[in-house]
C-alpha cells in the first residue's frame, strides 16, 4: 500500500489535470444528481397538466443539464486518461533508465524477464486502475455521497432502508469475493497446468513421439483440462448467484420503499415526489457502491504490481563513476588481476578466489575450466559490470573502479558467451561497436569476423533488417556479427567469452587466422571450453572452483597442474596430444 | 529469447476475468474474423451435445426476462395504488374541507337572504291588502271587508303574488349582488342539504356524494378550493373508484398485495437467473473442455512438418489465450446475448401495450446509439490499434536490452537505449490517452441520446395526457421502460465486439483443427518382434519443401552393431537424418528399411520405440527424476530403474539429491545441472533398451568431470548397438564403422576415417582445420 502512494507521488506534476478532473467529475455528478429532480418536475407539472410550453422549457433545460453533465464527464475523462497515462508513462521511463544504469550485480538480482513485466505489464496495470479511480470510483464516490444527501432530504426516515440494504450488499460481496477469490486463484494455477503441460508437450515433441508417449501425454493433458473445467465450473456456479442477487437487493430496496413510503403517505408525513425522487436516490447510491466494489478488486492488484515496480526502484546501482575518475596516460591495454576475490549476492561460496595475474598487449592469454568454475565472472570484473569484493583489477595501472565506466569500457571489445543482436541492419549491428565506423571500417571488421561471405548472401547485405535479433541467422553468424562489433572498435583489449562454440571448425580456424593478424598489438583474453582451441596461447589460467589453479603455457600445465591434465585427457585422445 | 513469450502483452483494460465489468467489447482491438458466419455455424456445433441443457437455459432466460421485464409494471401498479389513494385522499380532504370551510356561509348567506325575503315579503303582503281593502271597501262601503264575496280570494291571490314578485325581487338583488346565476344558487343550496363527506361511512354513499358535489363544483366556480380536485377525468375516475373502494384512503391491505407479488415476480426472476447460469458454466465449460482437448489431440496427431513452421509460441497462444477467450464468450457472451434480446423485445412488447406512437419515437432513437456507437468504435479502433503496436515496440525494445544488457553496458550504449525507450514512450502516451479518452466518451453521450429521447417522450406524453388519450401511470410505465431500453442496447453493441474477437479466435482454432495429421498406420502395419538393427537407405529422396530439394538420392547401409558418425558444420541437416530415421517425416522417393522392411510399412509408434534419442537439448518433464527414467517403459521395476541409472552413472548423484529418486525436477528443471540432465536423459534411454541408438554428443554446457562419466555412459549403452552418432570429438569419429559427412542439407561424403582422408575432400579439410585452429592461437 505505502509503495502504492509512493507511486502515485510521481502524479505530482498532474496535479492541475487531476483536481480539475475531479472538479469536472463532480460537476457531471452534480449535473446527473439534478436531473431526477428534473425529470418529476416534468412529469408532475408538465406532463400532468398536459403542459406541453412547460414542457419544453423544463426538458430544454434537462437537456441543457445533461449536456453539460456529458461535457463535464467527458473532459474529466479526458484529464483522466491524460493523467493516468502520464503516469504510466513516467513511471515506465523511470524504470527503463533506472534499469539501464544496473549494474549486472542488480539486474542478476531480477532478472531480464521480470524487469520486461515490470516495465511494461506492472506499469499498465497502474495506469488502468488510476483510470479507474479518477473517473468511475470518483463518480461512484461522489454520486453515492450526494445522492446519500438527497435522499436524506427527501425523507430522513426512509434512509433507514439503507442501513439495512447497505451492509446486506457489503456482506453478499465480501462473502462472494472470499469465497471465489481463493477459487480464481486456483483456476489460474490449474490454466498454468494445462499451459505447462502443452508447453511440455511442444518442446519435447520428438521425445514424445520417439518414446511412443503420446497416449500418455493425452491422458496428463485430460487431467489437467478436466481440473481446470471442474473448478472453472465451480467459480461460475458462485459468481451464478452474485448477480441476481444484487439485482434481488435492490429491488428488494425498490418494494421496501414503496411500502414504508406508502405508509407515511397515509398517515400524512409523506408526499408522492419526494417518495419517488428518494427511489432514484437510492437505487444510485446502491448502483454506486456496486461500483466501489471494483475497487477492491483493482486495489490487490494495483499494491501488488505498485510492490514491484518500487522494488525495482528502491534498488541502487552500486556501481558509479567515481567523483574524480582518473586518466590512463601511458600503457596500452594491460589488464592486471591482483589477489580477486568475488561472491554473487547470496552465493555461499565465493566464485573468485585470490585469483592474480597478468595480460599484455600482444599476448593471448586463455581461460579455461570446467562450467561454474568462475571464467565468465572472471572476464566481467574487466569491464566492470561487477566490482571485485577484494583485491583489485587494474587496467593500464588504474584501479577500474577509479576510472569513468565510459572511458574503460570504451577500451574493451567485449564478445559475449550468448551472441546478443539488436533489431536493426547487419551494418546498425556492427556500428553498435563504434558509432562514427566508416563503410571501410564496418566491411573490414566483418571480414576479419569472417562474416563477410555470409552479409553477401543475404537479400539486402549490409542493409538487411535482423529481425528480433536475428532470429533469421544461425548461432555462428550470429557469433561473427557480435565479433565484427567488438572488432570495428579496435579496442585495446578483447575480451572472448565462449564466442567460438558455434562456429564449425573451418570457420573457427579461419577467424583465428585473421584475428591473428587484427589482435597483434591488444591484449586478448579468451575465455575457452575446447582444449583444442587454445593450446597455444600465451598463457592459459586454469581455473577449479573459482581457484586459480594453475597458470602457464599449454606444456608447462601439463606437467605441473592435474586439473588442466583432467581437461585435456576428457577431450583429446593420446594421439591428438602427440 | 524464448519464443514463448507473448510479444504484445494483451492491455489490461476492462478485466475480461468473470467479474468482467463494463462493456468489455468497447475496449481493446477488435479482431475481426475472415469468416465470421461459417466460425460462427462451426463454434455453434461444439455446443450441440449440450442441446437440452441450452434449451433449459433459453427457456430460463425467456422466463427471468420476462419476469424482470413485468416487475416495473407491477411496480407501477403499486405507485398508481398509491397515487389513487392519494388523489381519493386528497379529494375527500379536500372536499371535506370545502364542506367545512363553504357550508356555514352559504347557510348564513341564505338564512340572510331567508329573512330579507321574509320582511319584503310581509311588506308587500301589508301593502297588496291595503291595496284591496281599498278596492273592496270603495265598492261596498261598509261592508265588512270579510263579508265581501271573493275578498278572501282576491287578498290571498294579490297577497301570493306580492310575496312572489317582493321574493324574486330580493333574489335577484341578492344574486345580483353576489354575481350568480340562477341555476348556480340551485347548487349551492343542492350542495347545503348534502351530508359532510367525512362523516359518511358508507363508501359508495360517500363517493356518490363526492361525485355529486364534483358535479355540483362545475356549476360553482367560486369554490376555489376544488379546483386542485380538477385533476384529469381518468384520474378522478380512478380517484372515485378507489373511494367506492377504500373510502379515500391509501390501500396499504392492497398495495401491500400488489408488493408482495412483485417481491415474488422478482424473488422468481433472480431464481430463475441464477439457474440459468448455474447450467450456463456447465454448458460452457463443457464446450470448452471438448474443445481444448480436441486441439490436444490434433496437436498429437500433426506431423513434425507443422510443428516446424509454428512457433511453440504460436501453438501456446491458440490452446491458451485462445481458448480463454472462446471460454469466457461463451459463459459470459451467450446469456447476455440472449437475455439482451429478450429484454429489447420485451420493453418494445411492453412500451407498445401502452402506446404504439410514443413507441416509436423511442425507437427513433435507436440509430442515433448505432450510429454514435460506430463513430466513437472506429475512432477509439485505430487508437487502440496504434496504442497496441507502440506497446509492442516498446516491450520488444524493453526485452532486447535487457537481454542484453551487459552488451549495452560494454559499448556503453545505455543513453542511447534510454533515448529510444522514450521516443517509443512517447508515441505510446499519444495513442495511449486518446484511446482511454474514446471509451471514456462512450457513456456520457449514451446518456445524453437517454435523455434526449426522454424529453421528446415527455412532450409527447404530456400532450397524450391533456388529451385523455393515455393517463399519468402509463406516462411514467412508458418513460421507465423507455429509459431501460438503452442498457440492453448498449449492451448489444459491446457483445457484438467481444464476438467478433472471439470468432477470429475460433477461426484461429479452426485453422490449426483443419491441418492435414500424419497419416494413420494402415491396418496391416508391421510390428517386428525381433529387431536386429539393420538399417538401409536406398536412393532416398527428402526435401523440406518442394521448392528446396535437399536429399536426392542417399544410399546408405548400416549393419547391425555398426556406429555411424554424422559429421559437417552447425545446420548442415544432421537433424534430418534423425526425423527420416524415425519417421518424423516421409521421404518422398526410394526406402529407408530397417531388418529389411519397408519402414512406411511399420507400425509408426512400434519403429520409434526401437530407436533411443539422447540429444543435446534434454528434455524432462515436470515430475519426479524416477517418473523421468521410467518414462521410456512405464512397467519398468524400481530395480529396473535404479539399474539404468548406475548404468548411466547417475544413480550417485541422484542418491546425493536431498529427495533422491523422488526429486521432483521443477519446471525449467533448474535443479539439476546440464550435466545431470544429460545422464539422466541416457538412463531413460538404457531402461528403454532400444535397439538403435541416435546420440547427440555434444556436451558443451558440462563439466569436465561430468563429461568424463557421460562418455562412459554412453560408450556403455552403445556397446553392439547400431549407433548413429552426431559426432563432435574425433576420437567418436575415428572409431565409427561409418562417417556421414553432411554440409547444407546433404551426405557430401561418406566413409571411413581414412578412406576420408585419403580424397581430401570436404572431409579431410574439416579435420586439418580443427587442428590449423588449435596450432594459430
Amino acid at each position: 500500500m505505502r509503495n502504492l502512494f509512493k507511486i502515485y507521488r510521481n502524479l505530482k506534476q498532474f496535479t492541475v489535470l487531476i483536481i480539475v478532473g475531479v472538479a469536472l467529475m463532480y460537476l457531471s455528478v452534480r449535473a446527473n444528481l439534478e436531473l431526477p429532480t428534473l425529470m418529476s418536475n416534468i412529469v408532475d407539472k408538465g406532463i400532468i397538466a398536459g403542459d406541453s410550453g412547460y414542457i419544453w422549457k423544463e426538458g430544454g433545460i434537462m437537456l441543457l443539464v445533461s449536456a453539460a453533465g456529458g461535457i463535464c464527464a467527458v473532459l474529466a475523462s479526458l484529464m483522466a486518461s491524460r493523467s493516468a497515462l502520464g503516469l504510466g508513462k513516467v513511471l515506465r521511463a523511470k524504470i527503463f533508465t533506472h534499469v539501464e544504469n544496473f549494474s549486472l550485480h542488480e539486474f542478476d538480482k531480477f532478472g531480464a524477464s521480470t524487469l520486461l513485466t515490470r516495465t511494461t505489464n506492472d506499469v499498465v496495470q497502474i495506469q488502468t486502475s488510476t483510470v479507474l479511480f479518477l473517473t468511475m470510483i470518483a463518480n461512484a464516490l461522489f454520486t453515492s455521497v450526494g445522492a446519500a444527501f438527497l435522499a436524506y432530504a427527501a425523507d430522513p426516515r426512509l434512509t433507514r432502508i439503507l442501513y439495512v440494504a447497505l451492509p446486506v450488499i457489503a456482506v453478499a460481496i465480501v462473502v462472494v469475493m472470499r469465497l471465489v477469490i481463493p477459487l480464481f486463484g486456483l483456476v489460474q494455477t490449474e490454466i498454468d497446468k494445462i499451459t505447462k503441460v502443452v508447453r511440455e508437450n511442444l518442446t519435447g515433441i520428438r521425445v514424445i513421439r520417439a518414446f511412443n508417449r503420446i497416449d500418455h501425454e493425452k491422458a496428463r493433458f485430460d487431467k489437467a483440462n478436466a481440473d481446470v473445467t471442474n473448478t472453472y465450473i465451480s467459480v461460475n456456479r458462485i459468481m451464478a448467484g452474485l448477480m441476481p442477487l444484487m439485482m434481488l437487493v435492490m429491488n428488494g430496496v425498490t418494494i421496501a420503499i414503496i411500502w414504508f413510503g406508502s405508509e407515511r403517505i397515509a398517515t400524512g408525513d409523506l408526499t408522492l415526489g419526494p417518495m419517488l425522487a428518494f427511489m432514484q436516490y437510492a437505487l444510485q447510491i446502491l448502483i454506486s457502491i456496486l461500483m466501489l466494489t471494483m475497487l477492491f478488486i483493482q486495489l490487490p492488484r494495483s499494491v501488488a504490481a505498485s510492490d514491484r515496480i518500487m522494488a525495482v526502484l528502491k534498488t541502487h546501482p552500486e556501481i558509479t563513476d567515481p567523483a574524480e575518475a582518473r586518466q590512463i596516460d601511458s600503457e596500452r591495454g594491460h589488464v592486471a588481476f591482483q589477489d580477486v576475490g568475488f561472491s554473487y549476492d547470496g552465493g555461499e561460496e565465493a566464485a573468485l578466489c585470490n585469483v592474480s595475474f597478468e595480460a599484455r598487449p600482444g599476448e593471448t592469454t586463455a581461460i579455461i575450466g570446467s562450467t561454474g568454475s568462475g571464467k565468465t565472472t572472471l572476464v566481467s570484473l574487466i569491464p566492470r559490470f561487477y566490482d571485485v569484493g577484494s583485491g583489485k583489477v587494474l587496467v593500464d595501472g588504474v584501479d577500474v573502479r577509479e576510472l569513468a565506466q565510459e572511458d574503460l569500457r570504451h577500451r574493451i571489445g567485449f564478445v559475449p558467451q550468448k551472441a546478443v543482436l539488436f533489431t536493426g541492419t547487419v551494418a546498425d549491428n556492427i556500428r553498435y561497436g563504434k558509432d562514427d565506423a566508416t563503410d571501410m571500417e564496418v566491411a573490414h571488421a566483418a571480414d576479419v569476423a569472417q562474416a563477410t561471405e555470409f552479409i553477401t548472401t543475404l537479400p539486402d547485405g549490409y542493409a538487411t533488417m535482423l529481425s528480433e535479433g536475428g532470429l533469421n541467422l544461425s548461432g555462428g553468424q550470429k557469433q561473427r556479427l557480435a565479433m565484427a562489433r567488438a572488432l570495428v572498435r579496435r579496442p585495446e583489449i578483447y575480451i572472448f567469452d565462449d564466442s567460438f562454440s558455434a562456429l564449425d571448425f573451418k570457420t573457427d580456424a579461419n577467424l583465428r587466422a585473421a584475428l591473428k593478424k587484427e589482435t597483434r598489438d591488444a591484449t586478448v583474453i579468451i575465455v575457452a571450453q575446447r582444449v583444442g582451441s587454445i593450446m597455444n596461447a600465451d598463457r592459459i589460467i586454469v581455473l577449479d572452483d573459482g581457484k586459480l589453479a594453475g597458470i602457464g603455457t599449454h606444456k608447462e600445465l601439463m606437467k605441473t597442474c592435474e586439473v588442466y591434465r583432467e581437461i585435456v585427457y576428457s577431450q583429446l585422445s593420446e594421439e591428438e596430444l602427440a | 529469447m524464448s519464443s514463448d513469450t507473448t510479444r504484445e502483452p494483451r492491455i489490461a483494460a476492462g478485466g475480461p476475468g468473470p467479474m468482467g465489468g463494463g462493456p468489455r467489447g468497447l475496449r481493446g482491438v477488435v479482431e475481426k474474423p475472415k469468416d465470421f458466419w461459417g466460425t460462427t455455424k462451426r463454434l455453434v456445433r461444439y455446443l450441440k451435445p449440450q442441446t437440452a441443457k441450452l434449451m433449459v437455459v433459453f427457456a430460463l432466460a425467456i422466463a427471468s426476462t420476462a419476469f424482470a421485464v413485468y416487475g416495473p409494471k407491477i411496480s407501477g401498479n403499486a405507485v398508481n395504488q398509491l397515487m389513487n389513494g392519494f388523489v381519493a385522499k386528497s379529494i375527500v380532504s379536500g372536499i371535506s374541507k370545502a364542506q367545512e370551510q363553504s357550508v356555514p356561509q352559504i347557510q348564513q348567506m341564505l338564512q340572510q337572504m331567508q329573512s330579507a325575503e321574509d320582511a319584503a315579503v310581509t311588506q308587500a303582503q301589508a301593502a297588496a291588502k291595503q291595496g284591496i281593502d281599498q278596492q273592496f271597501s270603495a265598492k261596498f262601503p261598509g261592508v265588512p271587508l270579510e263579508n265581501i264575496p271573493g275578498y278572501t280570494a282576491a287578498l290571498a291571490g294579490a297577497q301570493a303574488k306580492a310575496a312572489d314578485t317582493a321574493r324574486s325581487t330580493v333574489e335577484k338583488t341578492f344574486l345580483d349582488a353576489a354575481k350568480l346565476t340562477p341555476a348556480q344558487f340551485t347548487a349551492m343550496q343542492q350542495f347545503v342539504v348534502l351530508p359532510l363527506v367525512s362523516s359518511i361511512t358508507d363508501n359508495n354513499k360517500k363517493a356518490d356524494t363526492v361525485l355529486t358535489i364534483i358535479n355540483l363544483g362545475k356549476a360553482l366556480p367560486m369554490m376555489g378550493q376544488q379546483q386542485t380536485i380538477n385533476v384529469s377525468q381518468t384520474d378522478l375516475d380512478r380517484g372515485i373508484a378507489d373511494i367506492r373502494d377504500n373510502g379515500g384512503t391509501i390501500p396499504l391491505p392492497a398495495i401491500g398485495k400488489t408488493l408482495l407479488f412483485l417481491l415474488i415476480v422478482y424473488l422468481l426472476s433472480a431464481l430463475l437467473t441464477f439457474v440459468m447460469q448455474y447450467i450456463m458454466s456447465d454448458v460452457a465449460q463443457k464446450t470448452t473442455y471438448a474443445m481444448r482437448r480436441e486441439l490436444d489431440y490434433k496437436l498429437a496427431a500433426l506431423p513434425l512438418r507443422y510443428y516446424d513452421m509454428h512457433s511453440n509460441g504460436e501453438i501456446l497462444s491458440r490452446m491458451t489465450n485462445d481458448m480463454d477467450t472462446i471460454a469466457t464468450t461463451l459463459q459470459q457472451g451467450l446469456t447476455q446475448v440472449i437475455v439482451a434480446v429478450f429484454q429489447i423485445l420485451g420493453y418494445i412488447y411492453m412500451m407498445l401495450t401502452i402506446s404504439g406512437k410514443l413507441t416509436l419515437v423511442t425507437l427513433a432513437t435507436l440509430p442515433l446509439y448505432i450510429l454514435t456507437t460506430a463513430l466513437i468504435a472506429r475512432k477509439s479502433q485505430s487508437f487502440y490499434r496504434a496504442q497496441q503496436l507502440h506497446l509492442g515496440r516498446l516491450s520488444s525494445h524493453a526485452e532486447e536490452m535487457y537481454t542484453g544488457h551487459n552488451v549495452v553496458k560494454a559499448f556503453g550504449h545505455e543513453q542511447d537505449a534510454i533515448t529510444t525507450f522514450e521516443g517509443i514512450n512517447n508515441e505510446l502516451y499519444r495513442a495511449g490517452w486518446k484511446a482511454q479518452f474514446m471509451s471514456g466518451v462512450m457513456f456520457p453521450l449514451m446518456n445524453f441520446i437517454s435523455n434526449l429521447g426522454y424529453v421528446f417522450i415527455a412532450v409527447l406524453g404530456g400532450v397524450y395526457v391533456t388529451r385523455n388519450l393515455l393517463n399519468l401511470g402509463d406516462i411514467t410505465a412508458f418513460i421507465q421502460y423507455s429509459r431501460s431500453f438503452s442498457m440492453p442496447i448498449i449492451q448489444t453493441a459491446s457483445i457484438a465486439n467481444v464476438i467478433q474477437s472471439t470468432m477470429a479466435c475460433a477461426e484461429r482454432v479452426f485453422t490449426v483443427l483443419d491441418e492435414p495429421e500424419e497419416q494413420l498406420d494402415a491396418d496391416d502395419a508391421i510390428v517386428l518382434a525381433e529387431p536386429r538393427g539393420a538399417i538401409k537407405f536406398d536412393h532416398v529422396a527428402f526435401s523440406y519443401r518442394p521448392t528446396e530439394p535437399l536429399i536426392g538420392d542417399m544410399n546408405l547401409d548400416v549393419k547391425q552393431g555398426d556406429t555411424v558418425a554424422i559429421v559437417g558444420p552447425t545446420g548442415a541437416g544432421k537433424t534430418t537424418l534423425v526425423n527420416l530415421l524415425m519417421r518424423f517425416y516421409d521421404i518422398q522417393g526410394g526406402a529407408i528399411t530397417f531388418d529389411d522392411v519397408e519402414t512406411r510399412r511399420m507400425r509408426r509408434g512400434s519403429l520409434r520405440t526401437m530407436f533411443g534419442m539422447v540429444l543435446q537439448d534434454t528434455w524432462l518433464f515436470n515430475g519426479t527424476i524416477r517418473e523421468n527414467i521410467a518414462y521410456g517403459r512405464d512397467d519398468a521395476t524400481e530395480e529396473e530403474i535404479v539399474a539404468a541409472a548406475k548404468a548411466a552413472h547417475a544413480d550417485h548423484f541422484i542418491r546425493s539429491l536431498p529427495e533422491g529418486y523422488d526429486t521432483i525436477l521443477n519446471e525449467e528443471a533448474s535443479n539439476i545441472s546440464a550435466g545431470q540432465k544429460q545422464l539422466l536423459t541416457i538412463a531413460r534411454v538404457v531402461l528403454a533398451n532400444p535397439t538403435v541408438l541416435i546420440l547427440d554428443e555434444a556436451t558443451s554446457s558440462v563439466d569436465t568431470r561430468t563429461e568424463v562419466r557421460i562418455q562412459k555412459a554412453m560408450a556403455n549403452l552403445m556397446a553392439g548397438r547400431t549407433s548413429f552418432v552426431i559426432a563432435h570429438r574425433l576420437s567418436t569419429i575415428r572409431d565409427a564403422h561409418h562417417i556421414l559427412v553432411m554440409n547444407h542439407g546433404s551426405i557430401v561424403e561418406q566413409g571411413t576415417h581414412k578412406e576420408l582422408l585419403a580424397q581430401h575432400g570436404f572431409y579431410a579439410d574439416l579435420y586439418n582445420s580443427q587442428f590449423m585452429g588449435a596450432a594459430i592461437t
